[in-house]
């Protein structure tokens, strides 16, 4: 597959290293697949350490900085032989490029670690866009689309244009607005089962605007956000389909929804 | 966990009324904002500067203090020094004795809230004029502010009509805004000048000149603070600023922020007492500095940011989580991304226990705050201290030490999860499970999406075995 030319890496085929997410992992490997895919269509080696298990953020946001801490080490230890670590979920990478160094501030052989492992982990679709300045090319799905931005990859990593950018070379692909892209969709990680109530108040209000958008798919960059976002859909009898921005990108469009059977 | 917070939750929730009056406030505010901002290109270099001001006085506090009181003495105030709410509630209906109050008038004050002072002047049997017209409504409904720009934001316009024609004397006849406001001037004008004393907060106090700044939209402070024989101002000791130029900086950010206007109708700085051939003024001004934990929020790094806070409200403007809430659901004078911060510090971690994890930390309040506070950061601080103090519950300590116990453990993990994406598919119905043990908290509101048969790492080990 063609790409540009990755002219700021020092190899020409740099050692990626995929954080597939405990919850691609488990709940739709087909992320995985598409992000592998991308990955070496935007000319990169692609290890999967199997030794990597979650990134921590659970542990970490409920307040047990112990336990963050303890499955950051394991992650930077999983990793930190990679040119890159590469992460199809802004919140997971996120975690490590903003907070690792907050749950390992107090422990002076690891920090430096978490520092130089957060210096080289990206975002997916931030990875495929800025870094290796790669374009979907010969991909179509006749569709309409909005987007949600999820926010840790929005206010914590500044991802907003690269999944637009990279959607709009997707042939037959339309783009449609969303009313409050930016505002969170009541997901929170663990808050959506610790306040479940709340949550649902929220993600409804999110199903309304994503309806009303009048697009046939919804389209984001975290899973946790879209499953949140696709089970408020489904549950109030939406025909919105939801994919993961990566999937649409490697051709997967055409496949099972989230929620759809294989 | 049947919190009473989870209870206040339910029942705000449930209540439409509350959730048309949230968001007309809000909407509006957050559309206002956003204008405001785009007409005010040097917002960013202005947030930086008042970030910047408002850590270099919270860094000499004690200076700054010092500096205020003496030109505030000069100027003919007297200052007080009240270390927590009961010491400044005394000192103020000490002043209010010696005065002779029968009555009193206040202007909008969330300090004066804070410290609990509209109950102890009616404790003390003294009358208490609420005079801006949304703590009006406050008062009349007997209730408690719901948001700390707008106090009566929780009621829409339909109600307030409802209560002045229950409450007013000669309420109004039409049902437009105006008719309303005159039926609460009518009420209220008498008792502005018939009161012995009048009580404000402060926006501002600048410690070169001694003044205090207070900004409103209604003009009530000033009839609250002049007429009267005796002014009171309470204020936190965070109001601080060097001079009347940094206090403008940050009116800037306040205002735009708080409503997205370029500015307050009326902006005050009241320095000292009537002088000889003033026209008028009061004979006593006295203002009262309250601490209430703030010098210990100053020695606490996971806290000191907080005392940047300049009240705007556009955290809570801006959070999905007031926003479906409302304000009163946090059970204490600070609502919000804000409230869930300062709540804590003021009534302690265990009574506000939920307050801090009730969040999604998407970070729009840190993006819209004036003074660029962390608050998901400083947030999360709670969750950690809440977490060694033992707040969590069981229920989620457990479900986080098993995952991590499997999570440390790569091949236990990777077998596990490929077990239990087995077992969930046994609940599903076609691609969704509507219903799942142990995952009653999603699928009571949402469907869940039915993992693949098998893990990403089982496909792609098999995957490899096939090259």
């Amino acid at each position: 597959m063609p790409h540009a030319t990755p002219a700021p890496e020092p190899r020409s085929r740099p050692r990626v290293g995929l954080f597939v997410t405990c919850l691609a992992d488990a709940i739709r490997p087909r992320l995985g697949f598409a992000a592998l895919s991308l990955l070496e269509a935007a000319g990169c080696d692609v290890e999967v350490p199997r030794a990597q298990t979650c990134c921590g953020q659970p542990a970490f946001n409920s307040g047990d900085t112990q336990g963050g801490a303890a499955l950051a080490r394991r992650t930077i230890a999983a990793f930190e032989g990679c040119d890159h670590v590469v992460v199809p979920s802004g919140s997971c990478a996120g975690m490590i490029r903003a907070h690792y160094r907050e749950a390992l501030a107090d422990d002076p052989a690891w920090l430096p670690r978490a520092e130089a492992l957060a210096a080289k982990t990206h975002e997916l679709l931030s990875f495929l866009a800025d870094y290796r300045g790669w374009r979907p090319q010969g991909v179509a799905l006749a569709a309409s689309a909005t987007y949600h931005d999820s926010c840790s990859g929005l206010r914590e990593l500044g991802i907003l244009d690269q999944p637009r950018a990279l959607l709009r070379e997707v042939d037959g692909l339309e783009l449609r607005p969303l009313t409050g892209n930016d505002v969170c969709c009541g997901f929170g990680g663990t808050f959506c089962v610790k306040y479940p109530a709340i949550s649902d108040a929220i993600v409804k209000e999110k199903a309304v605007l994503i309806e009303a958008s009048g697009a046939q798919l919804l389209l984001g960059g975290d899973l946790g956000c879209l499953m949140n976002m696709a089970g408020a859909l489904h549950r109030r009898g939406s025909a919105v389909r939801a994919f993961h921005a990566a999937e649409v990108l490697a051709g997967m469009g055409n496949g099972p929804a989230i929620g759809e059977e294989e | 966990m049947g919190t009473v917070f989870k209870r206040d939750v339910a029942r705000a929730l449930s209540d439409a009324t509350l959730k048309t009056a949230i968001d007309r406030t809000t909407v509006t505010a957050e559309r206002k904002r956003a204008a405001a901002l785009t007409d005010y290109p040097q917002f960013a270099a202005a947030r930086e500067r008042g970030t910047r001001i408002k850590d270099h006085v919270v860094a000499h506090l004690d200076h700054y203090l010092l500096e205020f009181e003496r030109n505030a003495t000069a100027s003919g105030a007297t200052v007080h020094w009240a270390a927590d709410s009961e010491e400044a509630c005394r000192i103020v209906l000490g002043i209010c004795r010696g005065a002779g109050a029968r009555r009193v008038t206040r202007s909008k004050s969330m300090l004066g809230e804070e410290i609990g002072l509209p109950h102890a002047l009616e404790a003390a049997g003294i009358e208490r004029v609420e005079t801006d017209l949304a703590e009006h409504i406050v008062q009349l409904a007997g209730e408690t502010p719901s948001h700390i720009i707008w106090p009566a934001l929780h009621k829409t316009r339909e109600q307030v009509s409802a209560l002045f024609k229950a409450s007013h004397r000669d309420p109004h006849k039409t049902e437009d805004v105006e008719a309303m406001v005159e039926s609460a001037r009518r009420e209220l004008r008498d008792r502005f000048l018939s009161a012995e004393v009048g009580i404000s907060g402060a926006n501002f106090l600048v410690a070169d000149s001694g003044a205090v700044c207070t900004v409103t939209n209604e003009g009530n402070a000033e009839l609250t603070t002049t007429p009267p024989r005796v002014h009171i101002v309470t204020a936190g000791i965070e109001k601080l600023v060097p001079s009347l130029a940094h206090a403008f900086v940050l009116l800037r950010l306040l205002v735009r922020s708080a409503t997205g206007a370029d500015l307050t109708q009326y902006t005050t700085f009241h320095c000292g007492p009537k002088r000889p051939g003033d026209l008028d003024g009061p004979q006593e001004f006295h203002i009262v500095l309250v601490d209430n934990g703030r010098s210990r929020m100053l020695a606490d790094a996971g806290l000191r940011e907080m005392l940047r806070c300049i009240r705007c409200g556009a955290c809570m403007n801006h959070c999905v989580v007031y926003r479906q809430i409302g304000g009163h659901a946090y059970g204490a004078t600070y609502p919000g991304p804000m409230g869930a911060v300062l709540t804590p510090a003021l009534q302690g971690a265990e009574k506000a226990r939920d307050l801090p994890h009730a969040c999604t930390l998407n970070g729009r309040c840190q993006e819209v705050c004036p003074v660029g506070i962390p608050l998901p950061a400083l947030l999360r601080g709670w969750r950690d201290r809440s977490w060694k103090d033992g707040l969590v519950p069981q229920s989620v300590r457990s479900g986080l030490w098993l995952w991590r116990f499997a999570a440390e453990r790569p091949r236990l993990y990777h077998l596990g999860t490929a077990a239990a994406v087995r077992a969930m598919r046994l609940f599903r119905r076609g691609g969704w499970i509507g219903r799942m043990p142990l995952a009653g908290a999603w699928t009571r509101y949402r469907d869940f999406p039915a993992p693949a048969g098998r893990t990403f790492m089982e496909q792609l080990r098999d995957r490899e075995r096939g090259r």
